[in-house]
Parts: C-alpha cells; sequence; structure tokens
C-alpha cells in the first residue's frame, strides 16, 4: 500500500521546522528517519495532513563533546551513533542497544532521536537512555527546555514532546569512576523487537557494587527501572551470587504485556535472567 | 506534485512526484527499474534494497523526495555495460538463489556489508543480511556467495565450485 496524500514541508533549520508544524494544520506529523513512521503510513495507520521532514536541518545531526556530557543530535542515524568514537568512549552501552536494532539497511535510516520520541515500549534505546540518565532537550516556538529521562516517557507511545514540538537533542552525561555497562536482549529471530531486553550501569568500588541502574525494555508501557533490583545491588558485594539475589526482584514493579511472543509471567522470568546476566557482565564478572 | 532530481544508476533524472510516492514505486513505475522488487508490507523483508547516497535502505521505506539531490544505485546499476558485478557473480557460481525473488535486494544489502567489512566472518555476513529474507535456500549458499566475492574483491583468488552444498537444491545437480 501507499501513504494517504499529505503535504510535504522541507525546512533546513529547526526555527523553520517549529513554523512548519505550526502552519501544517492539525494532524502534522514530523519524518525523521521515517523508519517507524513510513511503515505506519503505509497501511494507514496514520495519514496526517502535513508531513515536515527534517531531513535538511543539518544542526539535528552528529555527536559533539560538551563538557561534563556528550550530546546526541535527534537526527544523527543508528549507524552514525554506533560509530560515533564519543558514543564508544563514553556510553559505550548506546552504542551497543544500537546495534541490536533492526537491520544495516534500517540502522541507516533510522534515527536516535525518532528511535526515542516513538517510545515503542519493544524499542531498545528508551531503557539505555533511562539507565544512562540522559537529558532530553525540546524544543518549541516558545523557546527550549530540558527533560530529564525519568519525566520524558510518558506512557505508551507517549512522550514528553507536546505538540507542536521537536525533540533537538539528547544530553548522555559522562560516567566518572569504574563504571561497566551491559545490554542484554532477549528476542528470537533476525531483525526481531526485543521480547525482554535489560540495560545495565554499574560502578564497582574495593570489590564492591556502589551503584548500580538497570532500564527494563518491554516491561510495561514505558521503559523502565529496575528499582528494587538496584537497591540491593547498592553496596553489595561484586559476586555472582550477590547478583543473582538482587537480580531475582528485577521484575517488581514492572506490569508486562502477554502477546503472541510471551506471556506476561514468562517476561517477568527473562527480566530476572537478564538482569542478573547483564549486570554480572557490566560488573565485569 | 513535487520536483526532484536524482541521479539512478549513473543517469540524472528530473521528475515531478507526489510527496507520497515511494521510492521503490518511482524507480520501478515512473523510471522502469523493475529489477527492485516489492516483497512486503512491513519493511521486513528487504528485497526493495537499494543504495541511497551510498548506503543500503530498504527503498520501500523511503519517499522519493527523500531521495531528491542524492544518488541511487539499483541492482541494474551495479556492474557498467551488461557485466556482473563480484557479488553477483559469485550468487551465481554458488548457487545462492533459487526462485531469485530476494536476490536483488540480497545482493545490494551483502555488497554495502563487504564495503564496510571486506572480510566478514560467517556470522557476520548473516547479521549483515539480516534485513533480507529468503524463502527458498536456507540462506547456506548465499553465505558461500558474500564468501566468495569477497574473496574475489580482496583479489585472494575464488572457493571451488565443489564446495556448493547442492544437498539443499537437488535439481542443480542434475544441471551440473
Ligand atoms: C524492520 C524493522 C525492525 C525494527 N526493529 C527495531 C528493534 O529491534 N529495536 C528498535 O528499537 N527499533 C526497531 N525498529 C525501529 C527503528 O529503530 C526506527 O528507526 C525508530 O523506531 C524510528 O526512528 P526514525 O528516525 O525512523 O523515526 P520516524 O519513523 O521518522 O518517526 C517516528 C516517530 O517519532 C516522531 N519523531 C521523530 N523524530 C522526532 C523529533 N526529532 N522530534 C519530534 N518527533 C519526532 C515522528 O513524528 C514519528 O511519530 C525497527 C524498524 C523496522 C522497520
Ligand atoms: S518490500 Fe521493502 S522491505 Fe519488503
Ligand atoms: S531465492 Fe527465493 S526467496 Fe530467496
Amino acid at each position: 500500500m501507499i501513504p494517504a496524500a499529505f503535504e510535504y514541508a522541507r525546512p533546513t533549520s529547526i526555527d523553520e521546522a517549529l513554523q512548519a508544524i505550526a502552519d501544517g494544520g492539525d494532524d502534522v506529523k514530523v519524518l525523521a528517519g521515517g523508519q517507524s513512521l513510513i511503515p505506519v503510513m503505509r497501511l494507514r495507520l496514520a495519514a496526517p495532513e502535513t508531513v515536515v521532514d527534517l531531513g535538511r536541518v543539518a544542526e539535528l545531526r552528529g555527536v559533539r563533546d560538551d563538557g561534563d556530557a556528550i550530546v546526541i543530535g535527534a537526527m544523527t542515524t543508528h549507524h552514525d551513533v554506533m560509530t560515533d568514537p564519543l558514543v564508544q568512549q563514553h556510553a559505550p552501552l548506546i552504542a551497543e542497544a544500537t546495534e541490536t536494532v533492526a537491520d544495516r539497511q534500517v540502522r541507516a535510516r533510522g534515527t536516535f532521536g525518532g528511535a526515542l520520541v516513538h517510545a515503542d515500549p519493544a524499542g531498545d534505546l528508551p531503557a539505555v537512555a533511562l539507565a544512562l540518565d540522559a537529558e532530553f532537550v525540546i524544543a518549541g516556538l516558545q523557546g527550549r527546555r530540558t527533560v530529564p529521562a525519568a519525566d520524558f516517557f510518558v506512557d505508551y507511545l507517549t512522550t514528553a514532546v507536546e505538540e507542536g514540538e521537536l525533540l533537538v537533542e539528547v544530553r548522555v552525561p559522562k560516567l566518572a569512576g569504574e563504571w561497566g555497562m551491559r545490554y542484554e536482549k532477549f528476542n528470537r529471530v533476525a531483525q526481531a523487537w526485543s521480547i525482554v531486553a535489560v540495560a545495565a550501569v554499574v560502578r564497582r568500588e574495593d570489590g564492591h557494587i556502589a551503584e548500580a541502574r538497570i532500564g527494563l525494555t518491554n516491561m510495561g508501557t514505558t521503559p523502565l527501572r529496575a528499582t528494587a533490583a538496584e537497591a540491593a545491588l547498592a553496596g553489595a558485594e561484586a559476586t555472582p551470587e550477590a547478583i543473582a539475589a538482587a537480580a531475582r526482584s528485577a521484575a517488581e514493579g514492572t506490569s508486562p504485556s502477554s502477546d503472541l511472543n510471551a506471556q506476561a509471567d514468562y517476561r517477568e522470568h527473562l527480566a530476572q535472567v537478564l538482569t542478573r546476566r547483564a549486570v554480572t557482565a557490566a560488573a565485569g564478572l | 506534485m513535487t520536483q526532484i532530481n536524482v541521479r539512478v544508476d549513473g543517469v540524472t533524472y528530473t521528475d515531478d512526484v507526489e510527496p507520497r510516492t515511494l521510492l521503490v514505486h518511482y524507480l520501478r513505475e515512473q523510471l522502469g527499474k523493475v529489477g527492485t522488487v516489492i516483497g512486503c508490507d512491513t519493511s521486513n523483508c528487504g528485497a526493495c534494497t537499494v543504495h541511497l547516497d551510498g548506503a543500503a535502505v530498504k527503498s520501500c521505506t523511503v519517499l522519493a523526495v527523500q531521495a531528491d539531490g542524492g544518488e541511487v544505485t539499483t541492482i541494474e546499476g551495479l556492474a557498467p555495460n551488461g557485466g556482473l558485478h563480484p557479488v553477483q557473480k559469485a550468487f551465481h557460481e554458488m548457487h545462492g538463489l533459487q526462485c531469485g525473488y530476494c536476490t536483488p535486494g540480497m545482493i545490494m544489502a551483502s555488497v554495502d556489508l563487504l564495503k564496510e567489512n571486506p572480510d566478514p566472518s560467517d556470522t557476520e555476513v548473516r547479521e549483515g543480511i539480516e534485513g533480507n529474507l529468503c524463502r527458498c535456500t536456507g540462506y547456506q549458499n548465499i553465505v558461500r556467495a558474500v564468501q566468495q566475492a569477497a574473496g574475489e574483491m580482496r583479489g585472494a583468488g575464488s572457493v571451488s565450485p565443489a564446495e556448493v552444498d547442492t544437498a539443499a537444491a537437488p535439481h542443480v545437480v542434475g544441471q551440473a
């Protein structure tokens, strides 16, 4: 099938894009890499009146060093994120998770920002952003605001980006100390979405786990932090036994769905197993 | 209608398209480049893979207007003057196809992979073409074909055709 007809705007700056969105009528969609939006439009599950294509807005692309953080432009493609030296140095978790997204063709077009604003519960990058305490810079005609990851993912396919606004960039704080990271994704076939995945970021100190941050993919309508497991890990010995014990609480407070791929109780089981594996690897064991 | 300028297989075209036109439909219906096929409605199968500005993309998941100012290579433009690209040649020699429907996309994805990784392991080949589905071959000979092409492109010579796995396609033995 082909998409329903729409008006097409191709701005070249953020200001022009915001104006095009404001002028676009009642139902405006922003087009980033199109790897989620075009399939949905082709199936006519979305039929926007106007499509504002961000493809020519150069200021939204690329990764830069900003002192205590790296800043990833919303329109940076998955391919460019994965291969970026700053990402590999300061946030290898992002590169590792992005490598598991879809396939090379989709990664050549799909963008970091698009995947985050799309906020699919099975998407790999939201839980990673949550585990890294990333901050989201959102622009509107009234100016810019910064939203922490904890407040960005609001509900199923819904984020803090309001109508008329754009995600501009994501700030990922650099971590000080001895940190390890790991993304463990469980899916059944090539290019498939996560049934469950776990993003772990762990700081070790003197043979102990000083701090652990655990993001869960597909354990609810939004990405979640495994707060009970995080609390159990704080100060725990960095041993396989201590990590296994803490990982048993990984699914506490989650509400996974049951669907064709898995029942909720199976997802809870996966969250525990994948948390154990991810934290073990992130702790360098 | 929106005017676009694209270079496709070395020829520059200026055309008016509806913004909703998918790149694959523009290539097939407006330019007659029917070597690029459509295999699904869900962006999964990869049959429609072409190169846009040097990277493999699924042309069913790109709007023609997004290719404006860009350079597209399809399976038809991969090798000049009716010749075969080493990857095309290897798919032929190693029986990397049966019905052939997935083949244009497989080849375009493989060429893209080898550009980035000229000496892949079998696992890297399988991961590199994970966006391309084949209903016939079971992938074994596709992986062999990509490895054979990689070897040839590195200048390492070719694997003997005796290593081809004909078990997956008994009729091929009769033809050999
Ligand atoms: C076959 C296939 C397999 C996939 N597998 C996976 C997978 O395993 N894991 C995974 O995480 N993802 C997967 N994806 C999705 C992929 O990651 C997409 O790239 C991503 O979901 C959307 O990014 P995009 O740049 O293509 O956004 P688009 O499709 O262009 O946009 C998505 C949505 O976000 C909005 N949007 C985009 N950018 C902005 C912005 N800057 N500001 C405001 N709104 C914006 C759009 O309006 C739209 O609603 C898969 C996709 C396909 C086709
Ligand atoms: S036709 Fe494009 S991915 Fe199937
Ligand atoms: S050869 Fe038939 S689909 Fe691959």
